[in-house]
């Protein structure tokens, strides 16, 4: 488990977002602060609507947000 | 540690504690030897029938206590709804506890095959329906921890 190769930015993401919490972002996208969590571990892969919505919520294109594959530093 | 881990973690020690305190109250009550079967059928039959209904009524206060404690301790609120990730490690969850009961109901069957007492079989489809219990709050911990 946790070997998923959607990747991802939410952490670097939300403190350029004037340091936006963990909660404030779930708010947002409509799910819980256990999977934000996740996510940023890494410990699971989004689903696509799930993705457009954290996108959405940066306002930023999803490829911008997520990565497929092994860049795990941008 | 998260509230879904720690009510994973409370899942497991409350289905333990109401398991083996059932246990321990209905064990005595076993009708002896010498007693018609029908007996010892209505005695199995509540038995199981009783713990299911105990063991709802005490998850269910065990769970308030559980919230209760965590807002106190926390000061955060429980999460109010089921997301993607929490219905996808439920389903996982409910998985691997049915596999395990339908395991454990086919041992049962097949303790009836090899000629084993009755209490046998009865036995062994309660202690399939307490280990289904506790593998899936295991798996969902285990989710929870490492991940889908």
């Amino acid at each position: 488990m946790g070997k998923n190769l959607v990747g991802n930015h939410i952490r670097k993401l939300r403190f350029n977002h004037d340091e936006m919490t963990q909660q404030q972002l779930a708010d947002k996208v409509g799910v819980t602060r256990q999977t934000i969590v996740a996510l940023e571990k890494g410990n699971y892969s989004p689903s696509l609507e799930l993705a457009f919505r954290i996108a959405l919520a940066f306002n930023l294109p999803l490829e911008e947000v997520f990565f497929y594959g092994d860049q795990t530093k941008q | 540690m998260t509230y879904q881990e720690k009510k994973s973690i409370v899942s497991v020690i409350s289905a333990i504690l109401i398991f083996v305190s059932y246990c321990l109250f209905m064990y005595p009550r076993y009708p002896g030897g010498g007693v018609a079967l029908s007996e010892v059928l209505h005695y199995w039959g509540s038995f199981v029938l009783y713990l299911t209904l105990f063991s709802i009524v005490a998850h269910i206060i065990i769970s308030i206590i559980f919230n209760i404690v965590f807002r106190l301790t926390t000061n955060e609120k429980e999460p109010t709804f089921a997301d993607e990730l929490d219905k996808l490690i439920n389903l996982k969850a409910f998985r691997n506890s049915f596999f395990v009961f339908v395991l454990g109901f086919l041992f049962a069957m097949g303790s009836l095959i090899f000629y084993q007492p009755l209490h046998v079989m009865f036995m062994i489809l309660i202690s399939a329906g307490f280990i289904s219990d506790i593998a899936g709050s295991v798996t969902k911990l285990y989710h929870y921890r490492r991940g889908v």
